[in-house]
C-alpha cells in the first residue's frame, strides 16, 4: 500500500530516453498484408489510433533450440497439450498507430513483448509489462499504454472469432 | 536552432536585457519615503510613462501585474466582482421582472485563451454570472454584431481578444467598442430598460501589442491586458490598462499599491525590462517613418508603417503557401487577411500533432499544436474546435509563429525537412 502512494508521487513529466527511443525508431511498424488478424483500437477524438497486425504460425512445443537428435526432450512448462502437437504462436505483428510519441512508444513495445509468444502468453501482456519496458509515461499519457494493450487483445479477439466464425 | 513558436514566448531583447541589467542595482522599495526609494520610484513612474504613451492613457491608468494571466484575472474578477450588484433591482417591484434579473451576464468568446475563459467558467460556477460563449465563424473571427446581439440589461462585462493566440486572427475590437457605446447611448427604451446600465469592455491583447494598434482610444476598450514575455521582454511582468472610472475588486489585498488596485512590491527590475520592450516595439515602426519630420505619436495600424511587419508577413507566406500547395490535406486554419503577420496555423491530415512537433525538433526546429495530445487535459484545441475544423484536422494541427529575426534560411530548412516527417508519419498511420 505504502509502496503504491509513494510510487504515484514520483510524477514524471517528460519522455524518458526509452520512449524517444521506440519513437524515432520504432520496431515492427508496417503492415502485413494477408494477416491472420488485425485488431484496431482508438477513434481521433481521443487523439489515438492503433492498428495490429497478426500473422499466427504452428511450431513445436518443444524447446526448438534444446534439440539433441533423437534425444526426447521434455515439454514446455505448463504445456497441457500432447508431445506430437503443433502450437499457435504469434509468427509475425506489426503495427500502424495515428498519435503521440507516447501512442507510437507503446504501439512498438507491444509489438515487441508479443512477438514469438503464444497468443494465450501474448493476451496476458498488460500496460504495467508495457510502462516497464518505457519506464514511466507522464500521467496524461498513461492511457496509451492502456490503448496498446487492448489493440493487441483485439487483434486476439479478432483471430479467434475468425478460428471459430 | 529554428524557433518558431513566438506566440508561445519570445527571446529577450538586447535592449530590454540591458535595461534589466541597469535597474538591478536600483534596489530600493518605492514605497520607501528615503533616497534609495526614491530612486526606485523614479525608475518605477518612468516605466509606467513609457507604458502609457503607448496606450495613448494616464499613467494612473496604469496597473503593473505579474503577467497575462493576473491581468485578466484582476480584469474580469474585479470586474464582476465589484459591480454585481443588479443596478435595476430595484426596478423590479414585482411586475415585469427583467429577464435572469438576479446574475450578472458576461459576454465572452469561445476561442479566448484559457485566463479569460476559465475565470469566466469558475465566476458561473460560483454562481456569480451567466455567461455567453461567442462563437467564431469558420476564419476564427469574432464579429461586432454577434456580439452585440448576446448584449442583455444585465449585462456587464464584455471580453474579446484582440489577436487569438493559436491563428493569429485579428479581432474588430474597435467596431465591438463602438457597438457597444452606441447600444448604451440609445434611446430607445425597448432596446434599453435600464438607463443605469454599464457594460465595460475588456480586450486580452497580448499577441497583439507586438503588431498592431494599442491606442486605448481608437480601441474604445475600458480594460486592457498585454505581457512582457510576448513581446521580448521578460516573463512574470503585465499590463492591465483600467479607465478612469472603472470600478474594480482588487484581486491582491495588502499594502495599497497600484492605486490600491494591486498590492505588491513593484518588480522594479521586470518593469523595467517590459518598458524598454514597449520602447523597441515602436520604435522600429517609426525609425523609418520619420525621416527627420516629427514623430507620429502613435501606431496607426501596422499596414502602412511597420515595415518589420511586411517582411514578416512575406517569410510567414513563403512557409504557408510551400505547404499549401505542396503537401497533399494540408489547411489552413483562420482567416488568410485578418491576422498579424507572424502566424501561420497549418493542419495536416492523418500526421499527428505531438509527433510533427518532437520530429520537427529533432531538426532543431521549434513550433507548436493544437492536438489533443500536446494538452495537459487531452483536449483538442478548443480554438480550431469552436471555428468548425474537423478533428482529423486539429488533430494534426502546427502553430509556427516567427518573429523579426526570423531569416529567410529558417524558413527553406523548415520547408526541406517538413513534408518527409508528414510522409513518414502518414506510412505509419492505419488510416489513410
Amino acid at each position: 500500500m505504502i509502496k503504491w502512494l509513494l510510487a504515484t508521487k514520483e510524477q514524471v513529466e517528460q519522455y524518458t530516453k526509452k520512449v524517444i527511443e521506440h519513437f524515432m525508431n520504432p520496431s515492427n511498424m508496417g503492415v502485413i498484408k494477408d494477416a491472420d488478424a488485425v485488431g484496431e483500437v482508438g477513434n481521433l477524438k481521443c487523439g489515438d489510433v492503433m492498428k495490429i497486425y497478426l500473422k499466427i504460425g504452428k511450431r513445436s512445443p518443444h524447446y526448438a533450440k534444446a534439440t539433441r537428435g533423437k534425444q526426447e526432450l521434455p515439454l514446455r512448462q505448463g504445456y497441457a497439450g500432447q508431445a506430437g502437437d503443433r502450437e499457435e504462436y504469434i509468427e509475425d505483428i506489426k503495427f500502424q498507430t495515428l498519435g503521440c510519441a507516447a501512442a507510437i512508444a507503446t504501439s512498438s513495445v507491444v509489438t515487441e513483448l508479443a512477438m514469438g509468444k503464444t497468443l494465450d502468453e501474448a493476451e496476458k501482456i498488460n500496460q504495467d509489462d508495457i510502462n516497464e519496458v518505457l519506464g514511466k509515461l507522464p500521467a496524461p499519457k498513461y492511457h496509451c499504454s492502456v490503448l496498446a494493450d487492448k489493440a493487441i487483445k483485439a487483434a486476439i479477439v479478432d483471430y479467434k472469432s475468425r478460428k471459430n466464425g | 536552432m529554428i524557433y518558431l513558436d513566438n506566440a508561445a514566448t519570445t527571446e529577450l531583447a538586447p535592449e530590454v536585457i540591458e535595461a534589466m541589467h541597469r535597474a538591478e542595482p536600483i534596489f530600493g522599495n518605492p514605497s520607501s519615503v528615503h533616497s534609495v526609494g526614491n530612486e526606485a520610484h523614479s525608475l518605477l513612474d518612468e516605466s509606467r510613462k513609457t507604458v502609457a504613451n503607448f496606450l495613448n492613457c494616464r499613467e494612473s491608468e496604469i496597473i503593473f501585474t505579474s503577467g497575462g494571466s493576473e491581468s485578466d484575472n484582476l480584469a474580469i474578477r474585479g470586474i464582476v466582482e465589484e459591480n454585481r450588484k443588479p443596478h435595476y433591482a430595484k426596478a423590479a417591484r414585482g411586475r415585469q421582472k427583467t429577464e435572469n434579473s438576479e446574475k450578472t451576464h458576461v459576454i465572452t468568446s469561445a476561442i479566448e485563451h484559457h485566463a479569460v475563459l476559465h475565470t469566466i467558467q469558475e465566476l458561473e460556477k460560483e454562481g456569480k454570472i451567466e455567461a455567453t460563449y461567442i462563437q467564431p465563424n469558420a476564419e476564427g473571427i469574432i464579429s461586432a454584431e454577434s456580439v452585440t446581439k448576446a448584449i442583455k440589461p444585465n449585462t456587464i462585462l464584455v471580453s474579446i481578444m484582440y489577436v487569438n493566440n493559436e491563428t493569429g486572427t485579428i479581432n474588430p475590437i474597435r467596431e465591438i467598442g463602438l457597438a457597444i457605446s452606441n447600444y448604451l447611448s440609445s434611446n430607445c427604451p425597448k432596446q434599453i430598460p435600464n438607463k443605469n446600465q454599464r457594460i465595460f469592455f475588456h480586450t486580452d491583447a497580448v499577441q497583439a501589442a507586438g503588431y498592431l494598434d494599442m491606442d486605448v482610444k481608437n480601441l474604445g476598450v475600458d480594460l486592457l491586458t498585454f505581457t512582457g514575455h510576448k513581446i521580448h521582454g521578460p516573463k512574470g511582468v503585465g499590463v492591465l490598462f483600467l479607465k478612469k472610472g472603472t470600478p474594480v475588486k482588487s484581486q491582491i489585498t495588502g499594502g495599497g499599491h497600484e492605486g490600491n488596485r494591486r498590492a505588491g512590491t513593484e518588480n522594479i527590475v521586470g518593469i523595467a525590462g517590459l518598458a524598454a520592450a514597449v520602447e523597441k516595439v515602436r520604435k522600429p515602426h517609426f525609425a523609418k517613418a520619420t525621416r527627420g519630420r516629427q514623430k507620429t505619436p502613435l501606431r496607426q495600424g501596422y499596414e502602412g508603417q511597420a515595415e518589420n511587419g511586411k517582411q514578416l508577413a512575406a517569410l510567414r507566406d513563403k512557409l504557408e503557401n510551400y505547404f499549401l500547395e505542396n503537401v497533399a490535406e494540408a489547411r489552413l486554419n483562420g482567416d488568410k487577411n485578418a491576422r498579424i503577420p507572424s502566424v501561420t496555423n497549418v493542419s495536416f491530415k492523418n500526421a499527428e500533432g505531438e509527433s510533427i512537433v518532437l520530429l520537427l525538433d529533432a531538426n532543431g526546429i521549434c513550433v507548436s499544436s493544437g492536438s489533443a495530445c500536446t494538452s495537459q487535459s487531452l483536449a483538442p484545441s478548443h480554438v480550431l474546435t469552436a471555428m468548425g475544423v474537423p478533428v482529423e484536422y486539429t488533430h494534426g494541427s502546427i502553430r509556427f509563429s516567427l518573429s523579426e529575426s526570423t531569416t529567410e534560411a529558417d524558413i527553406d530548412k523548415v520547408i526541406e525537412v517538413l513534408p518527409p516527417i508528414i510522409e513518414r508519419l502518414r506510412q505509419m498511420s492505419p488510416l489513410q
